[in-house]
């Protein structure tokens, strides 16, 4: 299946007034402004009818695999079932229809569904305070570390470094040099587990933070964090915990109680907030006391019932993105809180880690696993025992597809070779992980028996694999001049 | 616990597959001194009561129509066409992933690339990116770009841009060591000028020669741009600014409270290497069928780690497609009459309120699209008046210009029909 652009079914005349006349009395646009300043060529967007338009779309829509009707192993993306109710509480006009600039007294129940939300979120993870401001996970980790920044710089203590382990998510080490830091990797030990070590080695009074996620990369629990947190902590740096594994743990323990003192988490993967296809998310960050003044502007605040924002906040780092935040995102991830509830919110990671083991246990004899379990709410496989027969961690993942089971995260991260990161949470079935375990000894037979099927697939899909490298040929050529075919937009000719 | 699937005989099960004898025996790698009893949080309710506790907190907002709505700031009530939730609320688009396995991903893809395009032919530059968090975050992320480009670490803006994206540049420009400098003059340190248009108050900006301006300086020209005004003034691409960027919500998104919306992105394509985010980009099969691809990813994070030009992952996908069903559904005629009918009803408003006594326009001489700046007697009171008529009244800049003493801007579109004009006029005279 196939579905032209929208460019290229438009039809000039397929393009009827959408709206009423002004039925005022006041000039066309030419009348008043000058030639400079009036659009010369008109917009090359598509003239389409409604119909066509719909068509389209439902065509798109039908080409993308969804956690809606397919299983989401993504590892560190915690692809689960987002509740349609959420969706419903978004778009309740009493939220939806607000303007940002209204005044405090005509948005006390959205100021009050934030504050709430900040107050579960610190429950949550056991910090202080959080900021809701935050986009984005990236987003909120640049924003923790600009506050571990300032925190610093408040004390006159000029810190240079951010220690980012090599097993780290790639937007650690860019929040950290976007911060203004120099990034110093930390290794791994050979049990998957960050080298004490080469920690000790790289902790000087240069390093501002490190940045650890927990259960880590590999679905690990760092059970020394203790020590960790004690080694960090006697040099005068403080630690930083990326949330984006917080679905293995909530309600077991919490990253304040560890010794971090920022916590960044990911609405879109913990708190059920859909994907989008790639956004928009939300990334709030939790602090610790000592990280309270450096906030971004402004805050919620609540005084005898009554909200307000504050702006007076000297020390804050600022503001990181307009307005208050992606509030809708923030209404879903509240709708979730409040239907769970503490106890849902344990169970539901306890499951996620039972889930875990037990598909870990049901393919540890068809792939590599090259760390020691129990693990927590995800494992890394590799698919280094069918090197041998030419097979990589990428066919597996195609051939999954072919098998209407979306991938794994493969190649990450990046210290085990062939790596294949699974992770199932707590909304699929037993016998949805049954099936997905069956479709992996299927595979890795065919490994054996027929290698090219794999090299092959995917064949069930609109498209095959796509030819990334050719690709990225012809952009080049483009960016360096030699044709005229920008490749990363439609701009007419072949279909 | 609604959204749970195993039961007991489920867990019981998978246990003994594991050999463990309870879930607790798969956490001993957390030490016992961190285990919590329990969360300090109510227990879970039922659907019904959920949706009870978080609609009353929507009733303890207040929600003024849409055609009473007279303010904009960078927030916009427009009318949304019905396609675009019929789209968006399509579980297939709306849980989906990033879309890191193509084949299985081609409607996200697509659909991308098609905001590319429109918004390239918007802007009128060579080619847009998959989009941002939003226009603050844009302006931002395309200083970073300037400064990358020129090797400088200055930027200069100049004129009213939208304060909340002032407050933004700065913070991100504190960790990126570039200088945010207020002024309409670049030196020899400038990256680029940045300017919006029309600017925060609605007015029109010199943006050719503040585009010529940057240039002889050797920075670049970054165009903050309303997306809808496009339809009716000079592109960006058409007066030579090197980048523009922007905010989307008007085409086709809620206000939501401030967001979620979406940054938009493009650029000359001597610049496209130092884009940030996704792009998206067309690729083969062996078969020779065409497909979308995550394209020129080395610029990255997740391969140039500490040396990837931005942090950003995730972009605003699902907003992307909101506006991209928007323009595709108004086309060029629906986009212009849309500006077109904003542009007019907002000046047969101007020149009555400007008829109010003691009213008066604050910049006479100035151009204006659809939002336009009034010097009022008593600004605060005008708003509480206009609020207790059931009318979400303008903008008093001063909280942001402390120069603009008195100064109101009201915003006009196509919801803002003549008959609410009229209560709008009848609400002041009274």
């Amino acid at each position: 299946m196939t579905e032209l652009l929208s460019f290229e079914k438009s039809r000039q005349t397929a393009n009827p007034p959408r709206l009423p006349e002004a039925d005022v009395k006041a000039p066309d646009p030419s009348q008043v402004l000058g030639p400079d300043q009036l659009r010369k060529k008109a917009p090359g967007l598509p003239h389409l009818s409604e119909p066509e338009i719909m068509r389209h779309y439902s065509r798109l829509a039908s080409m993308n695999y969804s956690i809606s009707e397919q299983f989401y192993p993504l590892g560190s993306c915690t692809m689960k079932y987002n509740p349609v109710v959420n969706e419903v509480a978004a778009a309740l006009p009493g939220f939806a229809g607000l303007h940002p600039y209204q005044g405090e007294d005509t948005v006390q129940g959205a100021l009050e569904l934030m504050w709430r939300l900040e107050r579960a979120l610190c429950a949550v993870v056991g910090v202080e305070r959080v900021t809701l401001q935050p986009a984005a996970g990236a987003h909120g980790e640049w924003t923790a570390l600009r506050m571990i920044s300032a925190y610093h710089r408040s004390r006159g203590d000029n810190r240079t470094e951010v220690l980012v382990p090599d097993s780290a998510h790639g937007t650690n080490p860019a929040s950290a040099a976007l911060s203004g830091f120099q990034v110093v990797e930390v290794k791994s030990g050979p049990d998957g587990r960050i080298s004490l070590a080469d920690l000790e080695s790289r902790l000087s009074p240069r390093v501002a933070a490190l940045m650890l996620t927990n259960p880590n990369t590999l679905g690990l629990f760092e059970r020394q964090i203790l020590d960790i947190a004690e080694m960090v902590h006697a040099t005068g740096a403080m630690l930083y915990y990326d949330g984006a594994n917080l679905n293995a743990f909530m309600g077991i323990c919490r990253p304040g109680d560890m010794g971090f003192d920022a916590v960044h988490m990911n609405l879109h993967k913990t708190f059920t907030t859909p994907h989008g296809g790639g956004g928009p998310g939300a990334g709030p960050v939790g602090v610790k006391a000592e990280l309270v003044p450096f906030l971004p502007t402004p805050t919620v605040e609540r005084t005898n019932g009554h909200l307000t924002l504050d702006y007076k906040r000297p020390r804050s780092i600022g503001r990181v993105r307009s307005f208050y935040g992606n509030f809708g995102m923030l209404v879903r991830a509240y709708a979730y809180v409040v239907a769970m509830g503490g106890d849902g919110l344990t169970q539901a990671s306890r499951d996620a880690v039972l889930s875990a083991n037990y598909l870990r246990k049901q393919v540890e004899n068809d792939l590599e696993m090259p760390h020691e379990g129990p693990c927590m709410h995800e494992f890394v496989a590799s698919a280094q025992n069918l090197a041998h027969e030419g097979v990589k961690a990428l066919d597996v993942a195609k051939a999954l597809l072919d098998r209407d089971f979306y991938a794994p995260t493969v190649y990450f991260p990046l210290v085990v070779p062939e790596a294949i990161m699974v992770e199932p949470t707590e909304t699929e079935s037993k016998a949805t992980l049954d099936a997905f375990a069956a479709a992996i000894k299927e595979i890795v037979a065919e490994a054996k028996s027929n290698p090219q099927a794999l090299h092959d697939a995917p064949q069930n899909l609109p498209v095959g694999r796509l030819d990334e490298v050719a690709a990225a040929r012809r952009i080049n050529a483009y960016l360096q001049g030699l044709s005229e075919d920008p490749v990363l937009r439609w701009k007419g000719g072949e279909k | 616990m609604p959204y749970l699937v195993h039961t007991e005989e489920d867990r019981a099960s998978m246990l003994d597959s594991i050999g463990a004898h309870s879930i607790d025996d798969l956490l001993v790698d957390i030490p016992e001194s961190l285990r919590i009893a329990a969360l300090d949080l109510p227990d879970g309710l039922s659907e019904y009561e959920t949706m009870s506790q978080i609609a009353s907190l929507a009733a303890r907002n207040r929600v003024f129509p849409d055609r009473l709505t007279f303010r904009g700031g960078g927030v916009y009530r427009r009318f949304i066409p019905a396609a675009v939730a019929a789209v968006t609320s399509k579980p297939e688009f709306y849980t989906a992933y990033t879309p890191y396995q193509p084949e299985a991903s081609q409607g996200t893809l697509q659909a991308i690339f098609e905001f590319q395009t429109l918004i390239a032919e918007l802007t009128a530059l060579d080619v847009a990116n998959a989009s941002l968090y939003d226009g603050a975050t844009a302006v931002a992320e395309a200083a970073m770009m300037a400064h990358i480009h020129t090797g400088r670490n200055e930027v200069v803006v100049a004129g009213y841009l939208h304060p909340e994206y002032v407050e933004v540049l700065r913070a991100f420009g504190e960790g990126r060591g570039i200088k945010v400098r207020q002024g309409t003059t670049p030196g020899p340190k400038t990256a680029a000028v940045i300017f919006q248009q029309p600017d925060f108050l609605g007015l029109l900006v010199d943006a050719a020669t503040l585009t010529e301006n940057a240039h002889a300086a050797g920075a670049l020209a970054i165009a903050c741009v309303d997306p809808i005004s496009l339809a009716i003034l000079a592109p960006p691409g058409e007066y030579g600014a090197d980048i523009a960027v922007g905010e989307g919500q008007q085409l086709g998104l809620s206000p939501s409270y401030g967001g979620p919306h979406v940054g938009f992105i493009s650029c000359r394509r001597e610049l496209v290497r130092r884009l940030p985010g996704r792009l998206i980009g067309t690729a083969h099969d062996k078969q020779g069928r065409r497909g979308f691809v995550l394209a020129l990813s080395a610029r990255e994070q997740h391969i140039r780690r500490e040396k990837a030009s931005s942090n950003i992952c995730t972009n605003h996908s699902l907003c992307a497609l909101a506006a991209s069903v928007y323009m595709t559904y108004m086309g060029p005629n629906g986009l212009r009459q849309v500006a077109e009918v904003s542009f007019k009803r907002a000046h047969a408003l101007a020149e009555r309120l400007a008829k109010l006594p003691g009213w008066e326009l604050a910049f006479p001489d100035r151009q204006f699209v659809n939002e336009f700046p009034m010097r009022v007697p008593k600004a605060p009171a005008v708003v509480r008046k206009l609020a207790r008529k059931g009318i979400l009244g303008p903008i008093e800049v001063q909280r942001w210009f402390r120069g603009l003493k008195g100064v109101v801007t009201f915003t006009c579109t196509e919801v803002n029909d003549a008959a609410a004009l009229d209560e709008l006029v009848a609400a002041l005279e009274a």
